[in-house]
C-alpha cells in the first residue's frame, strides 16, 4: 500500500465528466475520493467529514462558488490544503490568483490548477501539499 | 520586436551568466501578439544592488534568489509589493528551500523555478511569466478602453468551450492508455459521454453564430409579413425527434392568420429556442403548448411546458449570457446557456418584452409580447 491509502480527497465539480475522470485518476493513485457536485452538496458533506485535501472547481452554482467554498473550508479546517481547479485560464486575462494583496485577503487556496493538467502532475502536486 | 528587461538577482555568478546565456537568443511569441518578445538581461549580485536597479528603472520581470549575502530576496519582493510596482517576480531557489519559495508565491511572487534548472525549464517558466505580463498589461489597457464587458464575455466563452474539450480529452487519454483494461466494452460509457459533450459544443457554436450575427448588426434584416404559425410548426418539427424520445407532446393553438412583420431568421431563432427549452426541461410524458394570439396592438407568443419549473431565485439569472440553472434536475440537460439571452435580445429589437411565469415541479410559461404600431406595421427599432 502506498502512502495514499489512508488519505481522503474531497473533489467538488459540477462537470460530471471531470468529476468521473479525476476521481478515477485519484483512485488509481490509491487515494480515497469523496465527490460532490455543487458547493451546497460539498458544504453538507463537510459538516461531518474532514478530508485530507480538497480539489474545488471554481465556477459551479455561481461564478465564485469555489472561492466561497474554499473560504468556508479554511475557516472550519485551516490545516486542510485546498486546490482550486479551473478552466478559466490566464490566457483569457481573467486570471484569478493570489498575486494581488486584495485577492490574497480573501482567497484562501493553496494552489491554482488549470484543468487539463496531466494526472501525474496532479499527483505530484497533491503529494507536495500533503507533505508526503 | 519588443524586449523586456529581466533582472537576475543571485550571488552566484554562474547562475547569472547561465540565465544570460539561455535568454540571449530566446524569444517568445503568442498568437494574440503581433511581435515576438525578447529579453534583455540585467544582473545584480545582491539584494541592495537589485533595489538600486528597480528604483532607477523598473524591469518587467525579476528572477530572484532568496539566499543573498545582505538583505534577503523576500525583502526585495516586499519592496516591489509595497510600492505596487508593475513587476512580476519569479523566485529561483535551491530544492532545499522549496518550501520558502512556495511561501514566497503566497506573498506575491508569481512563480518559482528550482535550481539547478535546465535551459528548457527556465525557458518554459519565462514563457509563462511573459504571457502573464502581457495579459496583465492588456487587461489594464482594456479596462481603460471600456472593453471589459466584451472581454469578460470572451473569458466566460472560453471557459464554456474549454470545459467540454477537457472532458473529451480526458476520456481519450484514459482510452489511449487503456486504463480501464483491454475490454473494449468498458469504454462504452466514456464514448457516449464524449459524443454528448461534442453535441453540446456544437449547439453552443451554433448559438454563438446567432449571437454574433445579432451583435455585429452586419446581417441584413429582411422584414416581411410572416406567418408565425408556420414558423412555430417548423420549430416543432425540428424538435420532434427529441420530443418523441422524451415522450413529450407538442401542440399549437393559434389564431388564424397570425402574421407579423419581421425578419424570418430572427423569428425562427426565437421559436426554436423557446420550444427546444420547453421539450428539454419537460418531464417524461409532458406537454408543450405554444399559443399565438393577435390583438390590435400586439402579438403574444406563449410557450408553456409541464416540466421541472424554475426556482424563483433563479429567474433573474435566466436571461444572462451563459447562465445555466444548475441543479440535480438540470444536470442531464445540455445547453449553451445562450438561448434565452439571444431570445431576449431579439425581442428587444422589436421593442417587445419577454416574461416568465414558473412553478417548481409544475412547469414554466414564457410569454413574448411583440407590439404592432398603430400604422398597422410593427414597431421595429432600427438598431
Amino acid at each position: 500500500m502506498g502512502v495514499e491509502a489512508n488519505k481522503t480527497i474531497l473533489l467538488v465539480d459540477d462537470d460530471i465528466d471531470y468529476l468521473f475522470q479525476i476521481k478515477f485518476q485519484l483512485e488509481r493513485f490509491g487515494f480515497k475520493v469523496v465527490t460532490a457536485e455543487s458547493q451546497k452538496e460539498a458544504e453538507q458533506l463537510l459538516a461531518n467529514l474532514k478530508p485530507d485535501l480538497a480539489i474545488l472547481d471554481l465556477m459551479m452554482e455561481n461564478d465564485d462558488s469555489g472561492f466561497i467554498l474554499s473560504y468556508k473550508m479554511k475557516k472550519k479546517y485551516p490545516d486542510v490544503p485546498i486546490i482550486i481547479a479551473t478552466a478559466v485560464s490566464s490566457e483569457t486575462g481573467m486570471s484569478f490568483g493570489i498575486s494581488s494583496e486584495e485577492e490574497r485577503k480573501w482567497i484562501r487556496a493553496d494552489l491554482y490548477l488549470e484543468k487539463g493538467i496531466r494526472p501525474e502532475q496532479l499527483h505530484k502536486d497533491i503529494l507536495k501539499l500533503l507533505n508526503l | 520586436m519588443e524586449a523586456l528587461d529581466v533582472l537576475v538577482v543571485d550571488d552566484e555568478p554562474g547562475i547569472r551568466s547561465g540565465v544570460l546565456r539561455i535568454l540571449r537568443n530566446f524569444t517568445v511569441s503568442y498568437p494574440f501578439m503581433d511581435d515576438d518578445i525578447s529579453f534583455n538581461v540585467i544582473e545584480a549580485a545582491t539584494g541592495e544592488e537589485a533595489l538600486e536597479h528597480i528604483k532607477k528603472s523598473p524591469p518587467a520581470i525579476v528572477l530572484l534568489d532568496n539566499k543573498l549575502p545582505g538583505i534577503q530576496g523576500v525583502e526585495v519582493l516586499e519592496f516591489i509589493n509595497n510600492n505596487q510596482l508593475d513587476i512580476l517576480v519569479m523566485m529561483i531557489t535551491s530544492y532545499a528551500s522549496l518550501e520558502l519559495a512556495v511561501k514566497a508565491t503566497t506573498i506575491g511572487a508569481y512563480d518559482f523555478v528550482p535550481k539547478p534548472f535546465t535551459p528548457q525549464e527556465l525557458k518554459s517558466s519565462m514563457e509563462n511569466i511573459t504571457k502573464h505580463y502581457f495579459l496583465r498589461r492588456m487587461t489594464r489597457k482594456m479596462h481603460k478602453e471600456g472593453k471589459q464587458v466584451r472581454f469578460q464575455f470572451l473569458s466566460v466563452l472560453s471557459h464554456e468551450l474549454k470545459a467540454p474539450l477537457n472532458a473529451i480529452e480526458g476520456y481519450l487519454n484514459i482510452m489511449q492508455d487503456k486504463q480501464m483494461g483491454p475490454n473494449v466494452a468498458a469504454y462504452d460509457e466514456m464514448i457516449d459521454r464524449s459524443l454528448s459533450r461534442v453535441k453540446s459544443m456544437r449547439t453552443m457554436i451554433m448559438d454563438l453564430l446567432d449571437l454574433t450575427h445579432i451583435e455585429s448588426g452586419k446581417k441584413k434584416r429582411e422584414l416581411r409579413e410572416l406567418d408565425l404559425c408556420l414558423v412555430a410548426k417548423s420549430a416543432m418539427d425540428t424538435m420532434m425527434p427529441l420530443a418523441i424520445q422524451r415522450d413529450v407532446t407538442m401542440q399549437l393553438a393559434a389564431d388564424d392568420g397570425c402574421t407579423y412583420f419581421a425578419d424570418s431568421d430572427e423569428m425562427v431563432i426565437i421559436f426554436n429556442n423557446l420550444i427546444s427549452n420547453a421539450v428539454k426541461y419537460n418531464a417524461t410524458g409532458g406537454t408543450v403548448t405554444c399559443t399565438i394570439a393577435q390583438s390590435e396592438n400586439q402579438v403574444v407568443i406563449r410557450v408553456a411546458d409541464t416540466g421541472i419549473g424554475i426556482d424563483e431565485a433563479d429567474v433573474p439569472k435566466l436571461f444572462h449570457e451563459f447562465s445555466r440553472i444548475k441543479n440535480a434536475k438540470t444536470r442531464e440537460v445540455t445547453g449553451s446557456g445562450l438561448g434565452l439571452s439571444i431570445v431576449k435580445r431579439l425581442v428587444s429589437m422589436y421593442n417587445g418584452r419577454i416574461e416568465v411565469d414558473s412553478k417548481v415541479g409544475q412547469g414554466s410559461t414564457f410569454s413574448i409580447y411583440l407590439p404592432v404600431s398603430s400604422s398597422g406595421l410593427p414597431d421595429v427599432s432600427s438598431q
